[in-house]
C-alpha cells in the first residue's frame, strides 16, 4: 500500500514537473509580449519592465527561478494587473470554484445514482426508457451550450433564476447545473448498467425470495455493490467539473478561478497562466491520487500493489 | 517419416478396404456457420439507438458535403440582413454580419467532422503502434513505455491542449496537433491490453503448435480480435475530439474567423442571446446531435462487439 502511494507520488512529481517545464518553454514560444498590448512603452520602460519581471535574464536563468518560486508554491505577480500576485487571486477565485464544483458533483452524483436505480429497478419499462433517454442527451450536451440555453429559457424567458452574477445560493443553482449534467448522463448510465448486473446475481435473488421488497434490496444490498464504478469515475468527474467551469463562470459572470484562467488566456497574462495551470494540475493529479486510494479501501478485491494498477 | 517408410516392404493401396466411419462429415457443423462479423451487423441493427445515429451521421456527413451546391448563399457572404430570424429565405436566420446561418452551420459540420476524424486516426495509428510493440515485446520495453503512457495520462489533457493553442497560432493544424499530442494513450493502453490478452490465448498456442507463423497470428488472430475494441475506441474519440473542438473555440482558440466553427457561432450566439437566439439554438442542437449520434453508434458497436452478449 505504501510503496504504491509512494509509487503514485513518483508519478505525479514527473508528471508536475514535465507539466511546469512544458508551460515554461511554451510561453516563452508565445508570441507577443504582455507589455506590447494596446499601447507601445518607450523602449527604456520596457526594459526596466523586462529586467523587474526577470525577463531579461537568459532563459536557464529563468527556467531555474521559475523552477525554484513554483516549489515554494510562489506563482509570481500578475503581468497585466500590477501589484496583483497569483496567489492572492487563486486564494480569493478558488473557494468559489471549489463551492460551486461541490456543488455541481452532488448535484452529479445524487441525481445520477437516482436515475440509474430507478431505471435497473424498472428495466425495459417506460421509466427506463425515459430516464435513459434523458442520460444520453445530458451527455450529449455540451456544459456551455447547456449554460447558454439554461440562461435563455429558465432566466431570461421565464425569470426564475437570476441570469447571471455570484450572490447566494439560487445564483449557482443554474451554473452547477450546466457544470452537472452531462456528468449526471454518465453517472445515471454507469449506476444503470452496474444495477442491472447486480439485479442478476444469486445474492439478489436471493434477499429477493426471502420476501424483502425491491427498494429494500436496492438499499440493503445491490446499490452498495452497483456503487463502486461510480467511485471509479469521481477522478475524471472532479477535472470535468473543474474544467468544465472554465466557460461555465465566464458564461454566468462568476468570479472564480476560471474566469480568471480564461481571462488570463485572453490576455496573454502568462505569469496568470502558468500559475492557474500548475495550481489546477496539482489540484487533479492529487484528486486522482485519492480517488484511486480511496477506491482500494472500498473494493476488497482490490489490493493496491506496486507495478499493477486496477 | 518418408525416410523410416523406405526400409519397409511396398504394401500397396488395394490391400485396404474402408469398413467406415464418416470423418468428413463429423468436422461439418450442425448451422451454417454466420462469420463473427456478420453476426456484429446483425445485432447493431437490431439497436435502435445506433441505428438513429448512425443516420444522423450520414445526413451530417452528407449535408457537410454537398452544402455549397444547396444553398445561394457562401459561408462568409455578408448578406446585408442583419440578426435576421429564421425565415424561407433565410432558414436559420442570420448572424449579427449578415450571414446566413443555415450555411455557416453546414460548414462549421465539416470543420468539426475534419477535426474529430483526424484527431481519431492520428490517435489511431500513435496508439495502435505504441500499444501493440509493448505488449508484443513485453518485458523491459513494454515497462518502459507504458510509464510513459503512465506520465502523460497525469498530465490534464485540456489544459496542455489550451496552453498548446495559446502559442501555436489558432488554425486547423495547431487543433488537430493539440487534441491528439495526449489522446493517443487512451488508445495505445487499450490496444496493450487485447494484445497482452489475446497472445496468451489458447488458439494462439494452439495455432503456433500447428506450426503457424507470427505473420499468419497477428493476421488473423491478434488484428481481427483487437479490431473490435479499437472500433469503438475510435468512434468514442471522434465526439470528445468534436467536443473540445468547439470547446477550444468557444474559449477563443479554435479556427479563425470567418471560418465558421460550431464553438465560435454558439459562443457568438450566447452573447446576442436575448435578441437573437436563433444565433445560439441552431449551432447547438447541431453540436448536441452528432456528439448524440457518435456516442449512439460508439455504444451500439460495443454492445455489438461484445461476446458475452452473443447468443
Amino acid at each position: 500500500m505504501l510503496k504504491y502511494i509512494l509509487k503514485r507520488f513518483v508519478y505525479i512529481f514527473i508528471a508536475l514537473f514535465l507539466i511546469i517545464t512544458i508551460t515554461f518553454f511554451l510561453m516563452r514560444l508565445a508570441p507577443g509580449s504582455p507589455f506590447a498590448s494596446e499601447k507601445s512603452f518607450p523602449p527604456e520602460i520596457e526594459a526596466q519592465l523586462n529586467a523587474e519581471y526577470g525577463l531579461d535574464n537568459p532563459w536557464y536563468i529563468q527556467y531555474k527561478d521559475y523552477l525554484i518560486s513554483t516549489a515554494q508554491l510562489d506563482f509570481g505577480e500578475s503581468m497585466k494587473y500590477k501589484g496583483r500576485s497569483t496567489n492572492d487571486m487563486i486564494a480569493e477565485s478558488f473557494p468559489i470554484s471549489l463551492t460551486l464544483g461541490v456543488e455541481a458533483m452532488i448535484l452529479a452524483v445524487g441525481l445520477g445514482v437516482l436515475f440509474g436505480s430507478v431505471a435497473a429497478l424498472y428495466h425495459n419499462r417506460g421509466v427506463d426508457y425515459v430516464v435513459t433517454t434523458i442520460a444520453v442527451l445530458g451527455i450529449s450536451v455540451p456544459s456551455f451550450i447547456l449554460a447558454g440555453l439554461l440562461q435563455y429559457f429558465l432566466g431570461l424567458k421565464l425569470q426564475l433564476f437570476p441570469i447571471s452574477g455570484w450572490n447566494g445560493f439560487i445564483y449557482s443553482i443554474l451554473p452547477a447545473t450546466a457544470i452537472a449534467v452531462t456528468h449526471m448522463g454518465f453517472i445515471a448510465k454507469l449506476v444503470r448498467s452496474s444495477m442491472l448486473e447486480q439485479n442478476n446475481s444469486e445474492y439478489v435473488k436471493m434477499a429477493r425470495s426471502k420476501g424483502l421488497s425491491k427498494w429494500g434490496v436496492l438499499f440493503k444490498h445491490s446499490l452498495r455493490n452497483a456503487l463502486l464504478p461510480v467511485v471509479t469515475y469521481l477522478a475524471p468527474l472532479f477535472a470535468g467539473v473543474i474544467t468544465g467551469s472554465f466557460i461555465v463562470e465566464q458564461i454566468f459572470a462568476i468570479p472564480g478561478l476560471g474566469k480568471y484562467f480564461v481571462t488570463s488566456i485572453t490576455n496573454r497574462d502568462y505569469t496568470v497562466i502558468m500559475g492557474t495551470t500548475v495550481f489546477y494540475s496539482i489540484i487533479l493529479l492529487l484528486a486522482v491520487l485519492i480517488v484511486d486510494i480511496l477506491y482500494g479501501f472500498i473494493d476488497p478485491r482490490i489490493k493496491l500493489r506496486g507495478g499493477k494498477k486496477a | 517419416m518418408t525416410q523410416s517408410n523406405e526400409n519397409l516392404p511396398k504394401i500397396s493401396k488395394d490391400k485396404f478396404t474402408i469398413v467406415g466411419g464418416k470423418h468428413d462429415k463429423t468436422d461439418q457443423l450442425a448451422e451454417k456457420s454466420v462469420s463473427f462479423w456478420k453476426e456484429v451487423r446483425l445485432r447493431f441493427m437490431h439497436n435502435k439507438l445506433a441505428i438513429v445515429g448512425f443516420f444522423i451521421l450520414i445526413i451530417v456527413a452528407l449535408m457537410a458535403i454537398f452544402v455549397p451546391w444547396l444553398s445561394p448563399y457562401s459561408y462568409r457572404e455578408q448578406l446585408g440582413v442583419y440578426n435576421a430570424p429564421p425565415s424561407a429565405a433565410h432558414w436559420f436566420g442570420t448572424d449579427d454580419l449578415g450571414r446566413d446561418i443555415f450555411v455557416r452551420v453546414w460548414f462549421g459540420a465539416r470543420i468539426s467532422l475534419f477535426i474529430g476524424l483526424s484527431a481519431a486516426v492520428i490517435d489511431l495509428i500513435i496508439g495502435v503502434a505504441w500499444g501493440s510493440i509493448a505488449g508484443l515485446a513485453g518485458g523491459r520495453v513494454d515497462d518502459i513505455m507504458m510509464r510513459i503512457a503512465d506520465v502523460l495520462t497525469a498530465v490534464p489533457y485540456l489544459l496542455v491542449v489550451i496552453i498548446l493553442l495559446v502559442v501555436l497560432q489558432p488554425g486547423l493544424l495547431p487543433m488537430i496537433i493539440a487534441l491528439s499530442i495526449t489522446g493517443w494513450v487512451n488508445m495505445a493502453r487499450i490496444v496493450r491490453g487485447e494484445v497482452l490478452s489475446i497472445k496468451s490465448r489458447e488458439y494462439v498456442l494452439a495455432a503456433r503448435t500447428l506450426g503457424a507463423n507470427t505473420t499468419h497470428i497477428i493476421m488473423k488472430h491478434l488484428v481481427p480480435n483487437a479490431l473490435g475494441a479499437i472500433l469503438v475506441t475510435m468512434t468514442l474519440t471522434i465526439p470528445s475530439a468534436i467536443f473540445t473542438e468547439s470547446f477550444l473555440s468557444y474559449l477563443g482558440l479554435g479556427v479563425p474567423q470567418p471560418m465558421a466553427s460550431w464553438g465560435t457561432m454558439a459562443s457568438d450566439g450566447n452573447n446576442a442571446l436575448d435578441t437573437a437566439p436563433w444565433r445560439l439554438i441552431f449551432p447547438a442542437i447541431l453540436i448536441s446531435v452528432t456528439i448524440f449520434a457518435f456516442n449512439a453508434v460508439g455504444d451500439g458497436l460495443r454492445d455489438a462487439l461484445d461476446p458475452k452478449l452473443r447468443k
